[in-house]
């Protein structure tokens, strides 16, 4: 048997050992999947507040006098429209038009943008983004200066609130500002992956307990959890958006992901544009949707798609929906076919059950 | 924890026998590792098993996992509660939470699997 490579840990790993985490393999990162339960965490998320521990994620850093020029060339998304303190999601592309990695892009001034990136891409990233700079521009990998909690849930800013000075209520959805939690230097970011208001917050690896626990003690009146993996597997999967490995991938593109939102091919030349332009004229061959489970069991990852009686895509993700009490998922299907209201057959475990394609996302939250 | 009167195997079923019965389950350790179960799928009755092959199948939030036959025999009874209510499995697995009842075909093969305190001290080596 061949020696595992040691897994690598956040600065809370003796945290959620001491909270009762399971935890598990994810990527290479020694993560917590589940601490009461997914179906009990997820909940917390979609109707009080949820804590989960993102450290594994990576943060690369672009400064210097044409950092702007280098994010706008090496990611998708328009960042010349970005104004300092506002973020964008984004993607990193080969030439050929497949992600390297789906991003966060936030603008901390004019000559220094902070990008938020997948765990188990950052090495790749920084590589990528180091090959293609040929801009008066640094790039930094920057992950160990940073541990990233994410407060999820209507009760998120309540409980955040009661230890920044920070006015929330003033960081607009896709905004962030620098200030302090519990005294401690932060970068309070309003995004998230869970489809309901909260925050990402980037700290100093040594405030990460600290601040965690602060964090737990502050929301407790709301019902707050702490939150693992799984949870935020089934909260981003309800609200369909796009898992790196999963639903995207080197071979697949943003237009085939249904991510054409983040594609701006009018701002002028990017990496991967000319592949881009080239699948717009001709149309893509099969493109992300969404099912829900007719018959009964879970279409999973890898699971094939059938269509009219011959196989046709696979299942990108699936899950049951705890918040909606279905089981769904998205799978790739010819572009013709991929629109809701199309009866599927997914094979699980070698039997055809009954699905049907249907609008995304699963789960809005009620603003 | 684990009861004393169950044999258990080394992918977390564990098996009681009554007579010439034998009732099937899976241990509380497997439950946890497994979280919130949302489907169980066993075979009907009348359905032959043989030690260590797949007796059906449990699935949670998280993913499926195969259930193997702890004895050989022939499936007499399937749990009814748990096709409306997976997730007692989660809250009572080595009592009101069994899967299957089989009708030994083997008796000698009990013999095999490992007794309560067997069973701990690999799951304690195993983390």
């Amino acid at each position: 048997m061949a020696a595992a490579a040691p897994l690598r840990a956040t600065p809370l790993n003796s945290t959620h050992r001491a909270l009762g985490a399971r935890l598990v393999d994810f990527g290479g990162w020694e993560m917590p999947v589940q601490y009461s339960g997914i179906l009990e965490e997820h909940q917390a998320v979609r109707t009080a507040v949820g804590l989960f521990d993102v450290s594994h994620m990576g943060e690369i850093e672009l400064r210097g006098p044409q950092a702007s020029q280098l994010a706008e060339f090496a990611t998708t998304n328009h960042v010349a429209k970005l104004h300092t303190g506002q973020a964008h999601y984004s993607g990193l592309l080969y030439p050929h038009g497949g992600f390297v990695d789906d991003i966060l892009v936030h603008k901390v001034a004019d000559d220094h943008y902070f990008l938020c990136v997948n765990a188990s891409n950052q090495e790749k990233d920084f590589a990528h983004l180091q090959e293609v700079n040929r801009f008066d521009a640094r790039v930094e990998l920057s992950s160990e200066r940073y541990a990233q909690l994410a407060l999820q849930g209507p009760w998120a800013r309540a409980t955040l609130q009661k230890l920044t000075p920070v006015d929330l209520a003033a960081i607009r959805y896709y905004w962030f500002q620098d200030g302090t939690v519990d005294g401690a230097p932060a970068r309070i970011a309003h995004t998230g992956y869970t489809g309901e208001d909260g925050f990402e917050i980037y700290i100093a690896p040594p405030h990460a307990e600290r601040l965690w626990n602060r964090i737990l003690q502050a929301g407790e009146e709301f019902g707050i959890k702490p939150c693992g993996l799984g949870a935020r597997n089934t909260l981003r999967l309800e609200s369909a958006m796009s898992l790196y490995g999963h639903e995207i991938d080197a071979s697949i593109s943003p237009f085939e992901a249904g991510l054409d939102w983040i594609v701006k091919l009018d701002k002028g030349d990017f990496v991967g544009r000319a592949a881009l332009v080239r699948q717009k004229e001709s149309g893509v061959r099969r493109r992300l949707v969404g099912f829900e489970m007719r018959g009964r069991g879970i279409g999973r990852d890898g699971y094939e798609v059938w269509l009219d009686g011959a196989p046709a895509g696979w299942v990108t993700s699936g899950s049951p929906a705890p918040a909606l009490n279905k089981n769904i998922g998205l799978c790739y299907l010819p572009a013709a076919r991929a629109q809701p209201g199309v009866p599927i057959q997914i094979l699980i475990r070698n039997q055809p059950v009954e699905a049907v394609t249907v609008k995304t996302p699963f789960y809005q939250r009620v603003k | 924890m684990y009861p004393e009167n169950f044999r258990y195997t080394k992918e977390h079923e564990w098996v009681r026998v009554d007579g010439d019965t034998g009732t099937i389950g899976i241990t509380d350790h497997a439950q946890q590792e497994l979280g919130d179960i949302v489907y169980v799928d066993m075979p009907k009755p009348g359905t032959r098993v043989e030690q260590g092959g797949t007796l059906g199948s449990v699935e949670s939030v998280k993913a499926v996992s195969d259930i193997y036959a702890p004895v050989s025999g022939e499936v007499s009874e399937v749990n009814p509660a748990l096709a409306e209510a997976p997730e007692k499995l989660n809250a009572d697995p080595h009592g009101d939470a069994w899967l299957v009842r089989i009708k030994l075909g083997a008796p000698a093969e009990v013999a095999k699997l490992m007794s309560a305190a067997e069973y701990q001290a690999y799951i304690g080596a195993e983390k």
